[in-house]
């Protein structure tokens, strides 16, 4: 059990990409009153006996290779701080997460495209400084990119179809070119698990098209792929499992078997509304525009 | 030419001139970061806290660079803990140790005779004062926290840019943190006889601000900052010398006017090329 087992070493293909058993993250103790201020999903908090919070609770599940996984739930399901479970920024406060067989701290395979939001987009580095910081694990500490590495970020942006942004500075990116060069940045990682924070949001229908494409390419890779999304059709069109999140898994299977008037009524509690003219016979509201209450480190 | 040779033949001038100009490399290479990363307030606070420090090497006669590291480098640790442990805000913990630590070292300096004089070097710097063992030090020590900005580059830019990605690519991000917050103690000591504590956050900030608005990459951000911080030194010595007013001010308030017209006059981001 070797903690550095990700890096450098081929995964064995029977193991799953990602499993978690039984995994719970509590809230720390300064943080329940301001995380749980009134948006918490459909306001209800789970405790246990001691009087805990939970982020998340009893998330049992196994993602295969090549999977294209949807996380799907209400603001304030846990949908964030799922995906810090599996890059390792917090600490399940019980139970056990695995990356192909081992903890997650070994692993430099997991590539993570963050939400808009979270990047500083007037930072002064180029299209192509960003794809080359997901080879920086690869290239080592002391150590100068070599002309080895700048192919991988040639091919890498190519891959996407944004060779031609390479030395633009990425405050001059689109929305969709911004996910591309994040999604190349994940390519020059080498990953096999990757995950992406809500990157639809904001994009119009050609360029999600766009992403999906590239997202299908990398399926014969083997590469697994969680998508956070509030959009429930995208997420019935275009995955081949949709997890419903709301703290505890609802439902995790193919996207007809999941998107039930009940398991969404589970998940979004009195903000599902029945429409008897629909196709699925419900509309969800989901708009109530709040941020999710995220736990981790700063 | 005269003009700026004739100050020259004064040998505390030449230690000066070299000691501004080293200052203000090391000053705005590291600043680069303390702006990219918001830190304008650690650093201001960081340089306060060592006061204590510096006051006590001065009353022992030690180096006050000794004083000064270890007391920097002892905050800069401590305010890292305490925010890291989330009890405290961050802003919270520095605003706590900065004045805490500031108001020790003006209390212990007063028990001492000279007191007015000696705070006034501390606050705003003695550049006149600068002796060869000082301009050693400097140079040391401005050195070894250049080459480590050099050789820790791209993993700096990573933590800067992207935690959670410094997270996957299982960089070592504490330390890195770390060996950051005490890059800056050092440049801080460094510093501390050309601008003095109370400015110090000038030279952090002001020349890498002004090369933000001229350049879209990291590496050159540093080298024009570093430009803007040596020409600010020497400038500012030499205005000091003309107009015959406190050296460590005058060099703040080149910066701070390189700064004003970058701002204006910047190619594409100034104020001038937004207003049509």
């Amino acid at each position: 059990m070797n903690a550095l087992a990700g890096r450098g070493v081929k995964h064995d293909p029977q193991t799953p990409s990602l499993q978690m058993s039984d995994v719970s993250v509590a809230y720390a103790a300064g943080l329940q009153e301001v995380s749980l201020g009134g948006n918490g999903g459909n306001g209800r908090t789970e405790r246990n006996r001691n009087g805990r919070l939970y982020a998340l609770q009893h998330i049992n599940f196994i993602a295969q290779r090549g999977e294209r996984i949807a996380v799907v739930g209400p603001n304030g399901a846990g949908k964030s701080t799922l995906f810090k479970l599996i890059v390792g920024t917090v600490k399940p406060s019980q139970g056990q997460v695995q990356i192909f067989g081992h903890g997650p701290d070994g692993h430099i395979c997991i590539g993570y495209v963050p939400q808009r939001n979270e990047i500083d987009w007037s930072f002064p580095v180029t299209v192509e400084d960003v794809v080359m910081m997901g080879r920086v694990g690869q290239i080592g500490l002391f150590r100068w990119p070599r002309r080895a590495d700048w192919e991988v970020v040639r091919r890498s942006l190519a891959r996407v179809e944004a060779s031609h942004l390479a030395k633009k500075q990425i405050g001059e990116l689109s929305g969709g070119q911004q996910q591309r060069v994040f999604i190349a940045r994940a390519l020059a990682q080498e990953a096999e698990l990757l995950l992406l924070d809500e990157p639809l949001n904001g994009l119009d229908l050609p360029t999600q098209q766009a992403i999906f494409d590239i997202l299908d390419s990398l399926r014969p890779e083997g590469v697994t792929v969680l998508v956070a999304t509030h959009d429930l059709q995208l997420a019935a069109d275009r995955f081949d499992k949709i997890m419903l999140l709301n703290r505890r898994i609802i439902a995790l299977a193919e996207p007809t078997a999941v998107l039930t008037a009940d398991n969404l009524l589970q998940a979004y509690g009195g903000h599902v509304h029945h429409l008897p003219g629909a196709e699925q016979g419900v509309l969800v509201d989901d708009c109530c525009g709040h941020d999710e209450p995220v736990i981790g480190e700063r | 030419m005269n003009l700026l040779l004739d100050p020259l033949q004064f040998s505390f001038i030449v230690r000066a001139l070299i000691a501004a100009v080293l200052v203000g490399i090391v000053c705005s290479v590291l600043g680069t970061y303390v702006v990219l990363r918001g830190m304008a307030f650690f650093g201001d606070a960081l340089a306060h806290t060592i006061l204590p420090g510096v006051v006590v090497a001065f009353l022992l006669g030690w180096p006050l660079a000794v004083g000064a590291l270890i007391m920097g480098v002892f905050t800069a640790v401590g305010i890292g803990a305490l925010s890291s442990r989330g009890v405290v805000k961050e802003d919270t913990a520095i605003g706590v140790i900065f004045a805490g630590a500031f108001a020790l070292g003006v209390a212990l300096l007063s028990a001492t005779g000279n007191y007015t004089v000696d705070l006034a070097h501390f606050l705003f710097g003695n550049l006149l004062g600068v002796t060869n063992g000082d301009l050693w030090t400097t140079a040391v020590l401005g050195l070894i926290v250049l080459l480590i900005v050099f050789f820790f580059y791209k993993e700096f830019m990573v933590i800067s840019f992207d935690p959670v990605l410094a997270t996957t690519l299982r960089l070592p991000a504490t330390f890195l943190r770390y060996l950051l917050l005490v890059l800056i103690a050092v440049t801080i000591v460094v510093s501390l006889q050309v601008v003095g504590i109370a400015l110090m956050v000038a030279m952090l900030v002001t020349p890498a601000a002004a090369a933000s608005l001229l350049t879209r990459r990291l590496a050159s951000m540093m080298g024009i900052a570093a430009a803007i911080g040596a020409f600010s030194g020497a400038a500012g010595l030499y205005t000091s010398y003309y107009l015959d007013i406190a050296s460590g001010p005058a060099v703040v308030l080149v910066a701070t006017a390189v700064f004003a017209l970058t701002y204006l006059f910047a190619p594409e981001r100034g104020l001038i090329w937004r207003q049509n």
